[in-house]
């Protein structure tokens, strides 16, 4: 189903025009409300005003996360607090997060964004959503919670963790879409099985799968055990949260980006240089119709390409491919955003701690696990046992306090962990995505 | 009356310790006695062997992690009771024991235990008192 018939089949050269008079808006109101933009426009030599086609665009600068950072907490706000209703943040890579703000009318655009996702993935009124995204600062939960309800749909507040409770209200209230990360999916139906609740069983036909990248593989894996169709959805809080581009059920293959508030660019994360459709390279999003937080060209770090085919679906917009990675060395690990320049800033504060380390993340009975790998250096080494198992003890509890995940430490020999050119050698992901 | 023994830290990783073995056998260090402590994840090897230096030096260009410990090596009655005697002082002394093993060779007709304690100097003059011989560290290496 099409939630929105107009502006989702828009014939292309309508929907470039629209695309055009909402990103000169966008660019004259940034331009005049954030100090940011306006100083990166004049040091670039562009005004608003020379942006007289889609093409111009890319004379514009990049908006990166440092500059989100350089501006924390609403430096990047292009209207008034006075005009904020909700404020999300996203986990910070060094201690900051990333803050970002929502006027009544982006809630709006947001829930009816949603809305179209939901729809793509078979939902209507009279479906009941089974919302498990985590509710609270981060966009997940909050976003398909107001997107079912402007969809018209019955949403289950459920929240991410407490498992048990979970399986319970699927098999007796009856949800028939399940939004969730694919890897809490994926443990939610290990635990049924486990109370004897067969997934196959309940009435799910789709679920609406984000917050992390998955892979093909992960797809057959999600339908065969879960019993529905396994829909990919695409967003980030600095763009507005999910419901950036999702895939249709009708062809599951690339993932619509609703043009009409977002134009996507691929460029060469190199030299900054856009690509031709069809290429792979690094994502970049300029909002249109954002109020409180627009941003313009703004670095996702996401792999992907574009392509510009039309869909058996009627939708117009152009489809994003899976994403394939990042361009830097970012972890997803369980939703939470983790680098390993953070891992390595906790092992440095502890005493006795060679700088040299490694991350394994793996993906055990659904859900992800990190093992940090830590070589012992003859100041630390001490003769008993115990004495070792307190200081990967240490390690473990200092990394939990730190970054709120769990990470399981071994211990290594000295200089059995590989020396690196790159970052790339500190991290190794054994998960199929 | 201390007796140095050498501890090696080694990843549970296979051939390890035959890697250790092969490099004190290249050096012609002999070893008299050893334990193994292990995890899941790791292990720490002790040793008693002939030469400490020698045996410490090539480990470390070996790569190996290796640090330098104190022990006491004591006369063990070979007989039914024999051990627990010895224990049985220290307990009442309130000294613990950390770890023990069995030496290979026999000193006359009394077996060797190689203790590691936390209070190495009052453990050694506890023993002493009751009557345990304890045996110095040059005269251990070369048994």
């Amino acid at each position: 189903m099409i939630f929105d018939m107009e502006y989702e089949t828009m014939p292309r050269e309508a929907l470039e025009s629209i695309q055009l008079r909402r990103l000169q808006n966008t660019l004259s109101r940034v331009y005049a409300t954030v100090p940011f933009y306006r100083q990166k426009f004049d040091e670039a030599g562009v005004m608003p005003g020379d942006v007289k086609s889609l093409d111009d665009l890319r004379r514009l600068p990049f908006t990166v996360k440092q500059d989100l950072r350089d501006n924390y907490p609403y430096g990047m706000f292009a209207v008034p607090m006075e005009n904020v209703v909700r404020i999300h943040a996203s986990s910070g890579t060094t201690g900051k997060p990333t803050v970002v703000g929502y006027t009544a009318r982006d809630i709006n655009t947001w829930a009816e964004l949603i809305a179209r996702s939901l729809a793509s993935s078979g939902a209507s009124r009279g479906d009941i959503i089974h919302n498990a995204y985590g509710y609270g600062l981060f966009t997940g939960g909050l976003g398909f919670h107001y997107g079912a309800e402007t969809l018209g749909a019955s949403v289950i507040p459920v929240s991410g963790g407490n498992t048990k409770r979970q399986v319970i209200i699927m098999r007796d209230f009856g949800p028939t879409i399940l939004t969730s990360t694919p890897s809490y999916a994926l443990h939610l139906a290990e635990a049924a099985e486990e109370e004897g609740v067969s997934f196959r069983d309940l009435q799910f036909k789709s679920g609406i799968f984000g917050a992390e990248p998955w892979s093909e593989d992960m797809r057959t894996e999600l339908e065969n055990k879960l019993g529905l169709k396994a829909i990919d959805v695409y967003g980030l809080s600095e763009v507005i949260g999910p419901g950036v581009a999702i895939e249709c059920i009708e062809a599951q293959k690339g993932l619509h980006i609703f043009e009409d508030h977002f134009i996507p660019e691929i460029i060469d994360p190199q030299t900054g240089e856009v690509l031709p459709h069809g290429e792979t390279g690094e994502l970049v999003i300029t909002t249109l119709t954002k109020e409180a937080f627009p941003v313009i060209r703004y670095r996702t770090r996401d792999i992907t390409s574009l392509n510009p085919e039309p869909c058996v679906c009627g939708r117009t917009h152009y489809r994003m491919s899976k994403i394939s990675g990042r361009t830097d060395d970012m972890l997803i690990i369980r939703g939470v955003n983790v680098f390993p320049s953070q891992i390595e800033s906790v092992l440095m504060n502890i005493e006795g701690v060679e700088p040299h380390y490694q991350m394994i993340v793996d993906r055990q009975d659904n859900l992800d696990s990190l093992t940090v790998v830590v070589e012992v250096s003859e100041g630390i080494f001490s003769d008993e046992v115990k004495g070792l198992q307190q200081f990967s003890d240490t390690i473990e509890t200092e990394i939990k306090e730190c970054l709120g995940i769990s990470a399981r430490v071994r211990l290594a020999e000295p200089k059995s962990i590989e020396r690196s050119q790159g970052k790339a050698a500190r991290v190794i992901d054994n998960r199929k995505l | 009356m201390k007796a140095e023994q050498i501890s090696i830290f080694l990843e549970n990783k296979a051939g390890r310790l035959a890697e250790v073995t092969g490099t004190l056998s290249e050096a012609g260090v002999n070893i008299r006695a050893l334990s193994l402590a292990d995890t899941t994840d790791f292990g720490v090897l002790r040793l008693i062997v002939d030469d400490n230096n020698k045996a410490e030096q090539v480990l470390k260009d070996a790569g190996f992690t290796v640090r330098i410990t104190h022990v006491v090596a004591v006369e063990v009655d070979d007989r039914p009771g024999g051990l627990h005697y010895i224990l049985d002082t220290l307990t009442r002394a309130g000294i613990n024991v950390e770890y023990m093993y069995a030496f290979v060779q026999q000193s006359g007709d009394n077996a060797i235990m190689i203790f590691r304690f936390d209070q190495l100097e009052e453990a050694i003059r506890v023993l002493e008192q009751n009557s345990v011989t304890v045996i110095s560290g040059s005269k251990l290496y070369t048994m």
